[in-house]
């Protein structure tokens, strides 16, 4: 299973992530961080689908999601 | 005083000894109930046996919020900018020259050596420091109001020389920083605070396209223009970034990358019809691709420094 990691302090909602996640998991949440953003976010039950591809991470300007891909081999086994 | 002072700071400590103790055990505690709480970040710790991190931070870029407004593309260029001094492992012998812009405080945000320099003037002050120190990696990082501007004659004789130096271009179509007014990459049309009714081509002339301009001039080894509005773009000028910063470590002449970028503020789009207008308007206007990509040497090959001759650590990848 991969998955994303937002930095919520560092989000500033601009929302970009969400329009280059190919499976569409990311969305804006209602929390509100430190600096007045509605930071984005994948939902409990949507992170299964995530696939790794790093897109939200590359197009993200302010370096607020890590990504992290389980290894491939174990996975196959 | 000196001696007063002394004595106060003095006097805390053994203080401070006590509190210490107690804070040890309640991280004790701590630690001992995280264990039960916190579910969730249970199943994250466990889960990163077999995971493998794919994406973070490169270790020239410093851990730390912009200044830039949400779906600012700045960000996104600076990011690969420190990628590839990491991965061309650049970072240890790199001197920048930052620009003015909304990227003037460059400094703050990537690791390395920078000069700020006059307003247009990076490459002059980019062509100093590297005829004097031939060893180190210099590039300029600058916007379209700051080039292809006040700085037309810098850059324009910068890469006639065929200087071994890289220019990052970031081309947002407005002066950002001061406000949104029209810049000469403007587009026609295209509505600034100083030109309310949109660019007009009779008064205000057409928009320069920079990486055209330097591809025809003589010390040029590679020009090219990239996008940042969408991963599949972005992913290509990281490409184009690495030919422009490789022309200098192979020491062949002046490398040129233009980024077409977004400024969502001063459109006065939100970030997501930000990346849509640049999909739309600019690439039609501003074509992407390579320019221009020599092979060989772009000048005669007295500016070679010997440090460099040999390319950089990441020329083989």
């Amino acid at each position: 299973m991969s998955r994303i990691v937002v930095t919520e302090e560092r989000c500033k909602g601009c929302l970009l992530c969400t329009t280059v996640c190919p499976v569409s998991i990311i969305r804006q949440s209602e929390r509100i961080n430190q600096q007045g953003y509605k930071v984005a976010e994948v939902g409990a039950d949507d992170m299964g689908k995530c696939t790794g591809c790093t897109s939200c991470a590359t197009i993200c300007p302010d370096m607020a999601i890590e990504v992290w891909r389980t290894k491939k081999s174990k996975k196959a086994a | 005083m000196a001696k007063a002072k002394s004595a106060a700071k003095a006097a805390p400590a053994p203080k401070a000894g006590a509190p210490k103790a107690a804070v040890k055990k309640t991280a004790a505690k701590k630690t001992a109930a995280s264990k039960v709480a916190p579910a969730p970040k249970k199943t994250v710790a466990k889960a990163a046996e077999n995971e493998e991190l794919v994406f973070t931070r490169p270790a020239a870029l410093a851990d730390r919020a912009t200044h830039y407004c949400p779906g600012c593309h700045h960000g996104i260029a600076h990011r690969m900018v420190a990628e590839l001094l990491d991965e061309m492992d650049l970072a240890g012998r790199t001197v920048a020259a930052s620009a003015i812009g909304c990227s003037v405080f460059l400094y703050n945000y990537i690791k390395v050596d920078t000069v700020e320099s006059p307003h247009g003037r990076a490459p002059a002050v980019a062509t100093g420091i590297k005829r004097a120190r031939g060893d180190k990696f210099v590039f300029t990082y600058q916007g379209d109001g700051d080039l292809a501007s006040i700085g037309m004659a810098e850059i324009m004789h910068a890469a006639n020389r065929g200087e071994r130096i890289t220019v990052v271009f970031v081309n947002n179509t407005v002066y950002g920083m001061t406000g949104g007014q029209m810049a000469p990459t403007t587009l026609i049309g295209q509505k600034t605070t100083t030109c309310p009714g949109g660019r007009c081509k009779d008064r205000e002339g057409a928009p320069i396209r920079m990486a055209e301009i330097i591809a025809q001039l003589g010390g040029t080894a590679f020009c090219a223009r990239g996008s940042l509005d969408s991963v599949k773009n972005i992913r290509q000028a990281k490409k184009y970034m690495r030919q422009a910063f490789e022309a200098q470590t192979k020491g062949l002449g002046f490398g040129f990358v233009e980024l077409l970028s977004g400024c969502p503020t001063n459109w006065r789009l939100s970030p997501v019809a930000a990346n849509k207008r640049i999909t739309d308007e600019m690439i039609p206007y501003f074509p992407l691709g390579v320019y221009k990509e020599l092979e060989g040497d772009a000048t005669c090959g007295s500016l070679i420094a010997p440090g460099t001759a040999a390319g950089g650590a990441g020329e083989g990848k």
